[in-house]
């Protein structure tokens, strides 16, 4: 009980640096943040008071102010008004781009996951194998390979020359769909960024499996669990596989927290509407309190899926529970 | 020992490229040379790009920048990860848990998008800033790795004897133990150095450094900002692409091999 209540403690305090981060990292820089973007409009200097007064931004007050302001806000939920979206809230924004980011990342990273581990009890089991080398070099290469260059080459090859799949977008938007159909245009249009997200991490599961499995290979109880005869498929599964899922598991679920965030170039570069895509927007046209609000539920997320990790590890692995 | 070699010869072919890349290279790298967006052809094996400069001599050129970055962004993040993991594990106490809680804090916040949060109001763009942000973003796994060796190094004999004999802890640290946990500050190194290599290719891919500056990374900018590849100017992508991933990959053989050598459980039996 007493562990759970620190981590408690932890991640609250993380929260609070999160916020705190994001708080301070546009007011460190140099130049009047309100300024710089409302040049751009060249508006006159009562117009950008207005704006300022509309966009929530006040600057002129001390930095201990605006913090307590800042926390409030955020507490409540309230992250002001994007720029590049105005007016609809920050918070309406990042409601219209998280379901696109969670339903694509959260699906390919739960298959790249099952087909990686099972992959790497393959390659550990047979370590000394061709096939297990080869798989481990495959794996080596694809950790190295940058996504968003992986992304274009897909984009280049099944959407531009193939024509198998479309580029760009979630779904059509020049034709009104219905029920299923829409359905299926938005698997039809996930499909590409998808396999090239469970492709590009594939390599990571792999690795961590085989070397899980080498590792629990050389235990004693392995050792005789053969000189008692155990049936080979036995030893692999019920023996070895079990028992070096558990790291695994707990990557997964760690990787998880990851969903909102991970797919960032490789939405950008087949323009999903996602949280990464609106991010790198947000960032292209300095929209202040998006970045904000995008970088916080991005924190956030990660934040929730470490607890729930800590909170269901105790149930895994009884040797933590004592 | 394979992968060994076969990094090595990697990473040889990169850096006798990088040193010699005035050479080697064709063309000035940033010099306009012909009309732009030429397709490949014996005078430029790459084409030309938008203001009509050589491809080839840019890829050849931008090792330079790509290796330095990745290698400064290794050693930084291996420098921060050893001092504050050695200093974590060592003290204990109260050291420790303030130590642990950043490390914590840095790795649960997500990387990526702190960078790019930064580099976004950073207005100062270069490659000093594009290796900083990395770094110091990214150290805290290698901290993690580095305090558990400490502290199961801390309760050994030497150690006992060198703090009876009144030795300073500063010398134990980095004279005594260091040493001692060399192959897996190494391999860290070796991750890091993997990590600034992507890192660098994805903030510059976005336009979050100084794009003036040749790397692979600003080159897979401009050829997507050209919109290359809906162009059919696919060589321009491919290209930069296939050398961050072979370097990429030597560097993982690297990580991959020191490890295998140090981990015994991983070794054949």
């Amino acid at each position: 009980m007493k562990y759970f209540l620190q981590r408690m403690l932890f991640y609250l305090f993380t929260i609070f640096v999160a916020i705190t981060l994001n708080f301070l990292i546009p007011r460190l820089m140099p130049g009047d943040p309100a300024e710089r973007i409302l040049s751009r409009y060249e508006a006159d200097p009562n117009a950008i008071a207005a704006m300022k007064i509309a966009l929530g931004i006040e600057t002129d007050k001390p930095l201990l102010d605006q913090y307590v302001e800042y926390l409030k806000n955020t507490l409540s939920g309230n992250f002001g008004i994007s720029y590049v979206y105005y007016p609809v809230k920050v918070q309406q924004v990042i409601q219209n781009a998280l379901p696109w980011t969670v339903g694509l990342v959260g699906i390919s990273t739960l298959i790249s996951f099952v087909i990686g581990t099972l992959l790497g009890v393959y390659a550990g089991w047979n370590r000394e194998r061709a096939s297990g080398i080869s798989l481990l070099m495959i794996s080596i290469l694809l950790r190295s390979i940058p996504y968003f260059w992986l992304a274009m080459l897909m984009v280049y090859v099944f959407g531009f020359r193939l024509k198998w799949f479309p580029i760009a977008g979630a779904y059509s938007s020049r034709q009104i769909m219905e029920g299923f159909q829409f359905v299926k245009n938005v698997l039809f249009h996930g499909f590409l960024p998808s396999i090239t997200l469970i492709i590009a991490s594939l390599g990571g599961w792999i690795l961590t499996m085989r070397n899980n499995m080498v590792a629990i290979l050389s235990e004693d109880f392995v050792l005789l669990a053969e000189a008692k005869g155990l049936k080979k498929k036995d030893i692999l599964l019920r023996y070895a596989a079990r028992n070096a899922m558990l790291p695994s598991f707990t990557a997964f679920g760690l990787s998880l927290g990851f969903v909102v965030s991970g797919a960032l170039l490789t939405e950008i570069v087949f323009s999903y509407p996602g949280v990464g895509f609106t991010l790198y927007r947000a960032v292209i046209s300095q929209d202040y309190p998006l970045i904000q609000g995008l970088f916080l539920i991005i924190s956030l997320s990660v934040l929730t899926a470490n607890l729930i990790v800590d909170l269901t590890y105790g149930f895994l692995d009884p040797r933590v529970r004592v | 020992m394979r992968k060994l070699y076969v990094a090595i010869a990697i990473l040889g072919i990169h850096l006798i490229i990088a040193a010699f890349a005035d050479l080697i290279a064709p063309y000035d790298p940033s010099e306009i040379v012909n009309l732009p967006y030429q397709p490949p052809s014996k005078e430029h094996l790459l084409g030309t790009d938008r203001l009509g400069r050589d491809i080839l001599s840019q890829l050849l050129h931008g090792s330079r920048l790509s290796i330095f970055i990745g290698v400064s962004v290794g050693a930084l993040m291996t420098l921060l990860s050893t001092t504050i993991g050695m200093l974590s594990g060592y003290y204990g106490g109260v050291v420790d848990r303030i130590l642990s809680t950043l490390t914590d804090v840095f790795l649960v916040i997500p990387g990526l998008p702190l960078m790019i949060v930064i580099s976004a109001y950073i207005r100062v763009r270069g490659p000093l800033v594009v290796i900083l942000v990395i770094a110091l973003t990214s150290w805290g796994g290698g901290t993690r790795i580095i305090r558990s060796q400490v502290m199961s190094l801390r309760n050994r004999d030497f150690v006992m004897a060198l703090k009876s004999i009144g030795e300073s802890n500063f010398r134990i640290m980095f004279f005594e133990m260091l040493p001692n946990m060399f192959s897996l500050i190494v391999a860290n190194f070796f991750s890091a150095v993997l990590y600034g290599i992507l890192g660098e290719a994805s903030l510059s891919f976005l336009g979050l450094s100084d794009v003036s500056k040749i790397t692979w990374g600003t080159m897979l900018y401009w050829a997507q900002s050209a919109n290359a590849l809906l162009n059919g100017m696919w060589y321009w992508v491919l290209a930069p692409g296939v050398a961050i991933a072979s370097l990429g990959t030597a560097f993982a053989l690297l990580n991959f091999y020191v490890d295998e050598l140090t981990n015994p459980r991983l070794r054949r039996s």
